[in-house]
């Protein structure tokens, strides 16, 4: 990376990007106006979108993690669409898109090729949302994962395939309304099913590294980024991305709302090595999950007309069992 | 010098020669051998830094193939029927991005029914999918096709799929000149990529295209396929030039000259036509028999110009389309197109059911009897086809079209 500035911030003085009121080697590397900035203003992403800003925060980290030498391989999906309208690109850095389901394996062979050829300065990024990674690409995450490719796979989890106009995906909390799991009286919205953890199938594989974050703390996301690079195999980082078109929210709120998942205990934030968690982010002040379901328009139906306390309990037995299985309750 | 090796084998070590940088495989039968023959090859240090992903899928495999070509890796893969329909979206991905690839197909049928034999609706179900397709005779076309396809895919930047006959060429033991290593070398000279991932000049790859320029991304592709029709001969040229065989190129006429019936066939069939084109020769009955050894694209000048003075072309194809009929037949109508030519499509070899000179001759001695329809069926078993439809109760309406098919099934076979 150059020393040159890339960015000039409009805002100043505000805590906004990256904690630029805090002592330089305390602020997150979004605040540093050399970062790679390596998506770009200007792309079509939704006013709000979770996904825009951890993918930025994420590629930026390891980006300076690999002194630039980063390529990377994307599914169809939101990220893909939303940055490079032809002839336009965001990517500052060498993209490449495929398929849907493929991303974990053309980064597989991104991987293998470079090697073959002596390069392994050049690390290899794979990306995807949620419908990408724990769905239709499932198959060719857990070969990737098994093999130890040389890949970090990073998964925008925004709870639905929202691309295609808001379907359910195995990442759709329960509970949720869906244009494919709608709010009709009587049912819940998305089934109230035990749901599909691809961190913990991940870790299942013994891969060593996999890590989960929000786009509530960038600290700890551009520091999970930073230590999965220290690492060569295969590596997982599952980023919970707020998306205010298809959770029904205020643009507004989309850092907040990751906070609240975070503080209900509905979204465990952890780390773990080698199939093992290490690492937990402990819940600072313990929130109901009503206070995360309520700003959404896609749990209103749980609770107007009436609430339906049988789900609403269902969903905070889930997150207090979530918070008991790793110890996230600091005053426990 | 020649020696005796498995078809498979010796395409193995043909491609080990063509030095891969990275081999991408999922086991289907009749592929296997070629790949395990690799591995051993890798695992021995025999192809230097070559990386061997054993991938949990055939879309796997593609998929880790155009990530390595996206990078400027030489790619490899290979796979057969079921496989090639696995891998169906990132087919049409690869030939999209514009990436150089070379795959073997062992053609295999699809099913269902399963069937693990040589038939060709495997390749010619991906005839849309902007690979080009080339199909080998014998296993000594087979290896020499290998080197010529990693030539074509990287001077034109697009996939190649070498075709053989699964079992019959893959697993048969014929004498095969395996190409010679720094001949090999010096043919495939690295080139740089029209396309590569590189950090130092960053470029975004497979970006989402509108209506305002798909149309004009599609042309290209199909213009870059009539450049691989010059390209094509012009490759088998330099080759037997280098190597002093005849192989590849788009079609190969066989005593066509006066040939009032001209039988046209892909892969290893041809042999079996060439004996008994030899044997009607000898009775003086005037045939002719032309291998189409390149499908996609489609040689339509060159069938053109080999068919058109025929009285009649009749293709064995082993493939279909069903509620249509032949598929490599629609494509020599099309360039016969205007001329008096008549085109026979007959389906024979399904699922690995020999053509038998027998059944060849046959339908030859019927061809000049103008006795042949626009679609038949060789060695059709029609008592078994009546007693299942009368079993199942198959609506055949008298005069419809089911039943007209039927007719026109039978027709040659009524009077055998």
């Amino acid at each position: 990376m150059t020393d040159e500035p890339r960015i000039r911030y409009a805002q100043v003085g505000t805590r906004a990007v990256g904690n630029r009121l805090l002592d330089p080697e305390q602020r997150a590397l979004q605040s540093d106006p050399r970062r790679a900035n390596a998506i770009t203003s200007g792309h079509r992403a939704c006013r709000g979108c979770g996904e825009a800003l951890a993918a930025r925060s994420v590629v930026d980290a390891a980006m300076a993690a690999a002194g630039g030498r980063v390529v990377a391989a994307n599914a169809t999906g939101c990220l893909e669409v939303f940055s490079t309208p032809y002839p336009e690109s965001s990517w500052q850095l060498p993209w490449i898109h495929s398929v849907f389901a493929n991303a974990p394996s053309v980064a597989a062979g991104m991987a293998a090729g470079l090697r073959a050829q002596g390069r392994e300065d050049i690390r290899v990024l794979g990306q995807g949302g949620d419908g990408g990674t724990v769905d239709i690409g499932f198959a060719c995450l857990s070969g990737m994962f098994e093999r130890g490719d040389d890949v970090l796979f990073v998964c925008y989890d925004n709870g639905g395939y929202m691309n295609t106009g808001v379907q359910r995906s195995g990442a759709t909390p329960p509970g949720a309304s869906t244009t494919t799991t709608p709010a009709v009286p009587g049912r819940p919205g998305a089934e109230l099913s035990q749901g599909k953890s691809a961190p913990l199938i991940a870790m299942a594989h013994e891969i060593p590294y996999v890590a989960t974050a929000t786009i509530a703390d960038l600290h700890d996301l551009e520091a999970k980024v930073r230590r999965a690079m220290e690492i060569r195999g295969a590596r997982y980082l599952h980023v919970l991305s707020t998306c205010p078109l298809g959770w029904g929210s205020d643009s507004a709120l989309s850092v907040e709302l990751a906070r609240l998942a975070v503080e209900t205990g509905l979204f465990p934030v952890f780390e773990a090595r080698d199939g093992e968690v290490v690492d937990v982010t402990p819940i600072r002040r313990r929130r109901p999950v009503e206070d995360y379901l309520r700003p959404q328009r896609r749990f209103a139906h749980l609770f107007e007309p009436e609430p339906q306390r049988d789900v609403l309990d269902a969903l905070q037995r889930r997150a207090d069992r979530t918070i008991a299985r790793f110890g996230l309750d600091r005053h426990a | 010098m020649p020696r005796l090796l498995e078809g498979s084998i010796a395409v193995a070590q043909t491609v080990g020669r063509c030095r891969p940088d990275v081999i991408a495989a999922y086991p289907i039968s009749p592929q296997t051998h070629i790949v395990e023959a690799l591995s051993r090859a890798v695992c021995a240090g025999d192809l230097g830094d070559c990386q061997l992903l054993n991938v949990e899928s055939e879309f796997a495999a593609m998929s880790a193939c155009i990530g390595a070509a996206a990078v400027g890796a030489r790619p490899y893969t290979a796979t057969a029927s079921q496989g090639l329909l696995y891998m169906s979206e990132a087919l049409f991905n690869a030939s999209g991005l514009g990436l150089p690839l070379v795959m073997t197909v062992a053609n295999r049928a699809i099913g269902a029914p399963i069937n693990i034999w040589n038939d060709h609706s495997d390749a010619l179900s991906q005839r849309d999918s902007g690979w080009i397709q080339l199909f080998a005779e014998s296993n000594q076309e087979a290896v020499d096709l290998h080197v010529q396809a990693y030539r074509l895919a990287e001077t034109l930047s697009l996939p190649v799929m070498v075709c053989m006959d699964g079992f019959v060429l893959t697993h048969a033991h014929e004498p095969v000149e395996v190409p010679d290593a720094a001949a090999v070398d010096a043919f495939l000279p690295r080139v740089a990529p029209a396309q590569v991932l590189d950090p130092d000049a960053p470029q975004t790859i497979g970006a989402m295209v509108g209506p305002e320029a798909f149309t004009e991304v599609r042309y290209l592709m199909h213009h870059k396929q009539m450049a691989a029709l010059d390209a094509i001969p012009q490759i088998a040229e330099e080759f037997a030039a280098a190597f002093g065989r005849d192989s590849g190129g788009l079609v190969r006429g066989y005593r066509l000259e006066g040939a009032e019936t001209v039988v046209v066939a892909m892969g290893s069939v041809l042999g079996a036509i060439e004996e008994v084109v030899d044997e009607l020769r000898d009775d003086g009955v005037p045939v002719g028999a032309l291998a189409l050894r390149c499908f996609r694209p489609t040689p339509a000048a060159e069938l053109r110009a080999a068919l058109a003075p025929a009285r009649r072309v009749v293709v064995v194809e082993k493939a279909m389309s069903p509620g249509t009929g032949g598929i490599v037949g629609a494509d020599v109508r099309r360039a016969l197109d205007g001329c008096d030519t008549r085109v026979h499509d007959i389906i024979a070899g399904l699922g690995g059911r020999p053509i038998t000179k027998a059944s060849l001759r046959t339908l030859l001695a019927r061809a000049r009897e103008d006795r042949l329809g626009s679609l038949g069926f060789l060695d059709l078993d029609r008592d078994r086809v009546a007693a299942e439809l009368a079993r199942a109760g198959t609506p055949t309406a008298p005069g419809g079209h089911a039943a007209q098919a039927l007719a026109a099934a039978g027709l040659w076979e009524e009077d055998a």
